[in-house]
C-alpha cells in the first residue's frame, strides 16, 4: 500500500553544465567586439607626458595618430636619435602629413569627415619646434581637431 | 528508412569556445586614449592679411614659454604651479579690476544673463620649449577653467561640473568659455 521511498541516501542533483557553453559564448562575444588589435608598429619611442585634467577621446574609429619620438633603438643607427614623426607604418616628413590627412579623411563617412579628430602621440621630451610645424600643416590641411594625448597622473597639489 | 544520425557530442564545445575567450581575453587591450582636445584655429587665407582682432588688452593673459622652459604669465616670471591660481583670478576677476578682463553680460539660454568674460589666455611658446613642459602648462590652464566651472556649478546646481547632464553642461560652457589661443609660431626669447 503505502509506498515507501529510500530516505537518506539521497545524492544531490549534478548542477547542469548545459547552459555553460552559452555563458562562455557570450563572454566570448564581449571580448571579440570590445577587442581592437594593435594596427601600426611602434617606430619610435613614446613616453607620454602627464596631465590631469584629460578627456577622453570618444570616437576612436574617427581618429587618426601622429607619432613623435626618438626612432626605436634598432633603427637609431639608420635613421638617428633625433626626433621623427610616423604616420601609419613609417617615418614620414611634414610635407607628407598632408596626404596622410587626406586618405584619412578620405576613409570616413560622409557624415563623420567634420568630426575627424587627430591625436597627437608625442613623447615628452621632443621640442615644440616639431609640434608647432605639425599643427600648421594640420591647420592647413584644415584638421582642426586635435588631442595631445597625455597619461593620466595624480595631481600635484 | 533513413537512418538517424547520431547525435554530435557537444561536451567539448565549452572548451572550444573558453580557447577562444581566453584569447581575446589576453588580446584585449582596453586602454582608452586620454588627454587634453584642442580646436585649432583656421589658416588664414594666404592673399588675404590676417587681420588681428582686436582684443582690448585687459581681456588678454599671455603665458610665454621659453626655450629654457622658465614661464611668465603676463610680465611676472612663474612657477607652473603658480599658473593656475593665476589664471582663475584673472578670468574671474572677482574684483572688478580695471585691468583684468571685462565682462559682457550675455543672455544665456536657460540660465539668463550672465557676465560672460571677455579673458582669453594666449599661449606662446619657442621652438625650443620641451613638450612636456608645454602640456603642463596646458594641463594648468584647463584646470583653472575647470575650476571656474566647478565653482559655478556648484553654486548654481549643486553639484560639480562633471556630474551635470548635457544641457546643464552646455550652459556653464557658455557662462565659462574655455578660451585659449594659441599664437602663430614665433620665437619668444628668454630674457636675458
Amino acid at each position: 500500500m503505502g509506498r515507501f521511498r529510500k530516505s537518506g541516501k539521497k545524492a544531490a542533483p549534478a548542477i547542469s553544465t548545459a547552459s555553460l557553453p552559452d555563458i562562455v559564448f557570450m563572454l566570448l562575444f564581449f571580448f571579440m567586439i570590445s577587442t581592437s588589435f594593435r594596427q601600426t608598429d611602434k617606430l619610435v619611442q613614446v613616453k607620454l607626458p602627464g596631465a590631469t585634467e584629460n578627456v577622453k577621446l570618444e570616437r576612436k574609429d574617427l581618429t587618426s595618430y601622429i607619432y613623435v619620438g626618438s626612432p626605436i633603438p634598432s633603427k637609431q643607427a639608420q635613421y638617428g636619435t633625433d626626433s621623427r614623426i610616423q604616420l601609419n607604418d613609417s617615418y614620414k616628413t611634414i610635407n607628407e602629413i598632408r596626404d596622410f590627412v587626406a586618405a584619412e579623411r578620405e576613409s570616413l563617412q560622409e557624415g563623420d569627415k567634420e568630426q575627424m579628430t587627430i591625436a597627437i602621440k608625442a613623447d615628452e621630451n621632443v621640442r615644440m619646434g616639431i609640434i608647432t610645424d605639425i599643427k600648421q600643416e594640420l591647420r592647413r590641411c584644415s584638421a582642426l581637431k586635435i588631442m595631445y594625448v597625455a597619461r593620466q597622473r595624480e595631481a600635484a597639489n | 528508412m533513413a537512418r538517424k544520425t547520431p547525435d554530435i557530442n557537444a561536451s567539448s564545445q565549452a572548451d572550444i569556445a573558453f580557447l577562444l575567450l581566453v584569447f581575446f581575453l589576453i588580446t584585449t587591450t582596453m586602454d582608452v586614449d586620454k588627454g587634453i582636445p584642442r580646436k585649432l584655429p583656421p589658416m588664414p587665407e594666404d592673399q588675404q592679411q590676417q587681420e588681428d582682432i582686436k582684443i582690448n588688452r585687459r581681456n588678454i593673459v599671455v603665458v610665454k614659454i621659453n626655450s629654457q622652459d622658465r614661464i611668465m604669465v603676463g610680465s611676472t616670471p612663474v612657477d607652473v604651479s603658480q599658473i593656475k591660481d593665476m589664471i582663475v583670478e584673472f578670468l574671474t576677476n572677482p574684483n572688478d579690476d580695471p585691468t583684468k578682463p571685462e565682462k559682457e553680460v550675455k543672455n544665456i539660454q536657460g540660465l539668463g544673463s550672465y557676465p560672460v568674460s571677455k579673458g582669453v589666455v594666449s599661449l606662446q611658446n619657442d621652438k625650443g620649449t620641451l613638450y612636456n613642459t608645454y602640456i603642463q602648462v596646458q594641463n594648468e590652464i584647463v584646470r583653472a577653467i575647470n575650476e571656474i566651472r566647478d565653482q559655478f556649478s556648484t553654486q548654481r546646481y549643486g553639484k560639480k561640473y562633471a556630474q551635470l547632464d548635457d544641457a546643464q553642461q552646455k550652459i556653464v560652457k557658455e557662462a565659462i568659455p574655455q578660451n585659449i589661443s594659441e599664437a602663430e609660431p614665433k620665437d619668444v626669447k628668454g630674457k636675458k
